[in-house]
């Protein structure tokens, strides 16, 4: 059973602007954590708004939990929750009033689904009294997923919940999910940090509109054309740069505390480290790409 | 039902938790009434005022005197013509003559019965309402001392003439001009900005998605400004009656009734607005510029529509608050009833059908 | 690495009212220095910032940007210094010329000298076809890349980069990068923050801020040495869980 399903979707918001979203058809199973990889602009949040309801698609068809976006959009909006992009709470309410208010909204009670936030509110009910305005970056999140989740929705939808968060409160974040998801809710997740994209079950990764590619992360790790390997030594800029100039290298790109580069043709491990013999402290290993490896290689050959 | 009474409910909450929507919800109306009011009435002394005195006796003398001793005037000089009024009244020197006809005394003495002419510069209408009371004061003064010592029954009459405005244009009239201000701003300004503001947090995207009725959303935002319109209302005219002592000589419901109207116009205009602008501050500049202006140009409370040329008159008829100040001015001021103000009700009940009908129309029920 | 001071502070301090934003903290940058300035969300980075930029005065300690006084000479400061945040970028109403003959302008550049360099930067970031275009059309990466192009384009002694990287690219995030790296060859001292822990690899030192104090400073290989990490987001995983202020 597909919960949500988009078919050769199409969007741009002027006569001659780019597409925002270009042709894209993907599905989700029920129950599964989706995630949309990509940078800004990439068309993350149309492509959301499209499956909320919120905005019409130029051409394509899209469902939600078996229900078109178009003609049942209000069968739609009775089902899902959406966390937009800046989480979208009332600053001047106290965090019981933004809890209350939404839940009345969908006609439902903070007892009524108690049992499915629990865990999560917990953690903000000792500022039940506090505005939200007043609260920090991790705690609004907590609180817009908390309303977002209020009548239980059986498609969950999160727009960069995790852009502007510290690393701690994005780890705590991705483990509420996890929890969520083990409740049987559908949840569809962007994101612009390409290390959380490990943490979904399936991922879209997405560019300019365009999907180049989707499946699991580790399928999509497998599907790595190349060998990739590990580098580093003392001096990495320069190494870089020597890198990017040998003929025995296809591409380079800094990773961190190494670069990762792929070898050319006629490049191998033993002439690269006889290349580099005049370099101090030099390691070689081969790796496992991450799903940043994937989408660099994935843009520059798409 | 509930969820539009918790939607109430919240909007309310916002409204008496941010000082600066709170400051304009009811500083606006109050400052506006005050400053027009007592700007306009409030004690004045010190008033240069001329004297032109063609009698030269005893009794003008001794009003002269009283002149010269009050607070409230400062005598500007005594002359034998009429030519210094005109004069002083153009260099702004002065306010108020007083004449005195020849033979002033002899007339109050042998007939009992003599007239002064007062010509005030009613370019002011208030302050020259003013000072002909304070002098009409000072006169009934001197005529009891008179009967003191006399014993004799006398009148003495004033002939009033104001130059410059002679219906006293603006006395009272700015009242309702307030009132159409007021509510305009508050209405279209709060409304739009309020509906805006949720698209700006990107609330509206949630509220959009839930099973509210995005229609429910305008109708909640829409009641607690009408609400808080109404009780506007009432704080102008209760500061009217008790601070201005003006009289509300026609029916007060009918005044609701028409204000009402105004106000759905208003509300209208505010979701109108905040159908075509995404964020607050475009919101803030087409209300202030397309109803600010409007407003205090085509009401008529500020500048006499009949002395506007033809094709702005024509405009004018298309600016609501201005058949709202028609209708108020009748009903409050010279309190007349509806079979005088029917046609003025109907124009604006027109309008407020046909902005309420286009406002319904145009509202999205997606994003953009 | 010069032996040169970019950055000195001592016990510098920021405080509103009851509540301590940055508490006495010390550090120094070199000059040619890449710095990385990290921290959780309210543990008081901006605040830190804002002083170190001129733009607000401190409570109460020293610190010395490019050899001038906080206190006394933010104006020779912002001279000197270059600022760019994710927020805060060009113009999107103006052209990439125009923007960057605007920038020229407000820091006394000649126009001959600005007219050269503007050549020598579009080259550079390879903006011949669109340097007559509204930056507000160009992609996300392109505009943070001019931004920061723009940011040094008076060649100041320290640059200040606040989330630079923020939402873009991988590819462009290591193009930027690359530029980073460029400025810190020519000697321009960088000063940066960010949310992507392996472009805190990327820095020569590393602070830590946590609750308004620096909890950690060195290199990022002494770090990991030290908390016994296999990367950075270990690091900071460690400092910043025990965090008890929240912006």
């Amino acid at each position: 059973m597909w919960d949500i399903r988009l078919q050769s979707v199409s969007k741009s918001y002027a006569k001659d602007a780019e597409k925002a979203v270009n042709d894209i058809s993907l599905h989700v199973e029920e129950g599964k954590l989706f995630g949309l990889i990509g940078p800004d602009g990439a068309g993350k949040t149309t492509l959301f708004r499209i499956l909320t309801t919120l905005i019409l698609a130029d051409s394509g068809t899209a469902q939600v939990g078996g229900y078109d976006v178009v003609k049942d959009f209000k069968v739609i909006r009775n089902s899902i929750g959406y966390m937009p992009g800046r989480f979208s709470l009332y600053q001047d309410l106290t965090v019981k009033e933004n809890l209350r208010f939404f839940a009345t909204l969908f006609n439902t009670s903070i007892q009524e689904n108690y049992a499915l936030i629990e865990d999560i509110y917990k953690q903000i009910e000792p500022f039940n009294d506090r505005r939200a305005g007043k609260l920090s970056g991790g705690m609004k999140q907590k609180l817009a997923l908390c309303c977002a989740l209020i009548h239980s929705p059986r498609v969950l939808f999160l727009d960069e919940p995790t852009t502007g968060v510290d690393a701690v409160s994005r780890k705590e974040f991705w483990g509420m999910l996890k929890n969520l998801k083990a409740k049987g809710i559908t949840i569809m997740v962007s994101t612009p940090y390409m290390d959380e994209a490990s943490l979904c079950e399936e991922i879209a990764l997405i560019q300019e509109g365009n999907i180049m590619s989707v499946n699991t992360p580790d399928e999509i790790i497998d599907q790595y054309p190349e060998m990739l390997y590990a580098i580093k030594s003392k001096g990495m800029n320069q190494l870089l740069q020597e890198l990017r100039n040998s003929e025995l290298i296809a591409t380079a790109n800094s990773f961190g505390e190494y670069h990762h580069i792929t070898l050319a043709k006629q490049g191998t491990k033993d002439l690269l480290i006889q290349a580099l013999s005049h370099r101090e402290d030099v390691e070689l290993k081969s790796v496992r790409p991450t799903i940043e490896d994937c989408f660099i290689n994935l843009m520059s050959n798409g | 039902m509930k969820q539009l009474l918790a939607f109430i409910h919240k909007e309310f909450l916002h409204v008496f938790r941010d000082p600066k929507t709170m400051l304009l919800l009811f500083g606006l109306p109050i400052a506006q009434i005050l400053l027009f009011g007592f700007a306009l009435s409030n004690e004045i002394n010190h008033s240069k005022i001329i004297v032109v005195d063609y009698a030269r006796d005893a009794s003008t003398r001794s009003i002269i005197e009283k002149v010269r001793a009050s607070e409230n005037f400062d005598l500007y000089g005594v002359f034998n013509d009429h030519q210094q009024i005109e004069e002083t009244f153009k260099r702004g020197e002065t306010k108020m003559a007083i004449v005195f006809p020849t033979n002033f005394n002899q007339d109050l003495i042998h007939s009992g019965y003599a007239e002064i002419q007062l010509i005030t510069d009613a370019s002011d209408p208030n302050t020259a309402t003013t000072l002909v009371n304070y002098f009409n004061m000072l006169l009934l003064d001197y005529q009891r001392e008179l009967i003191e010592v006399q014993e004799m029954p006398f009148n003495i009459n004033l002939s009033l003439r104001n130059i410059y405005n002679p219906e006293l244009e603006g006395t009272t009239n700015f009242v309702p001009g307030v009132m159409a201000l007021v509510l305009l701003l508050v209405c279209v300004l709060m409304t739009s900005v309020a509906i805006v503001k949720e698209k700006e947090l990107g609330t509206m995207e949630i509220l959009l998605v839930s099973p509210f009725h995005p229609f429910m959303v305008i109708i909640s935002k829409v009641i607690p400004y009408l609400f808080l319109s109404i009780v506007n209302l009432i704080v102008i005219l209760a500061l009217s009656v008790f601070v201005l002592k003006l009289e509300i000589a026609g029916s007060l419901i009918l005044l609701f009734g028409v204000s009402i109207l105004l106000i759905l116009a208003a509300l209208s205009l505010g979701i109108l607005i905040s159908n075509v602008t995404n964020n607050q501050q475009t919101a803030m500049l087409i209300s202030l510029m397309g109803m600010l202006l409007p407003t205090l140009m085509f009401t008529g409370f500020m500048f006499p529509i009949e002395n506007m040329p033809r094709f702005l008159q024509v405009i004018s008829n298309i600016v609501p608050s201005r058949w709202y100040y028609i209708i108020v001015k009748n009903v409050m001021i010279k309190g007349l009833g509806f079979e005088s103000i029917w046609k003025e009700s109907l124009i604006l009940a027109g309008m407020t059908v046909f902005l309420l009908l286009v406002s319904i129309k145009k509202f999205k029920i997606r994003l953009a | 690495m010069g032996d040169l001071k970019m950055i000195s502070t001592h016990d510098l301090n920021k405080t509103f009212g009851d509540f301590v934003a940055v508490n006495n903290i010390t550090f120094d940058v070199h000059q040619g220095e890449i710095f990385g300035f990290l921290g959780a969300n309210g543990a008081g980075k901006t605040t830190a910032m804002r002083m170190l930029c001129g733009l607000s005065i401190p409570t109460s300690g020293e610190a010395t940007i490019a050899g001038y006084d906080v206190y006394k000479e933010t104006e020779k400061i912002k001279r000197n210094i270059g600022y760019m945040s994710q927020k805060f970028s060009l113009y999107e109403d103006l052209t990439v010329t125009e923007n960057i003959r605007f920038y020229g302008g407000i820091y006394g550049l000649k126009d001959a000298e600005i007219r050269s360099r503007s050549k020598e930067l579009i080259q550079t970031l390879e903006l011949e076809d669109q340097r007559d275009l509204l930056v507000g059309s160009l992609p996300l990466g392109w505009k943070q890349k001019l931004a920061f192009s723009v940011a040094i384009f008076h060649h100041p002694k320290l640059v200040f980069l606040d989330e630079p990287t923020g939402g873009v690219d991988p590819v462009t995030r290591r193009q930027f990068w690359d530029l980073i790296h460029k400025a810190s060859d020519d000697g321009i001292t960088i000063f940066v923050t960010t949310h992507y822990m392996d472009e805190a690899e990327y820095c020569d030192r590393i602070s830590m801020m946590v609750d308004g104090y620096i909890r950690a400073l060195d290199s990022p290989s002494q770090l990991k040495k030290t908390y016994q990490a296999a990367s950075m987001d270990e690091v900071f995983y460690e400092l910043a869980r025990g965090a008890k202020r929240t912006e």
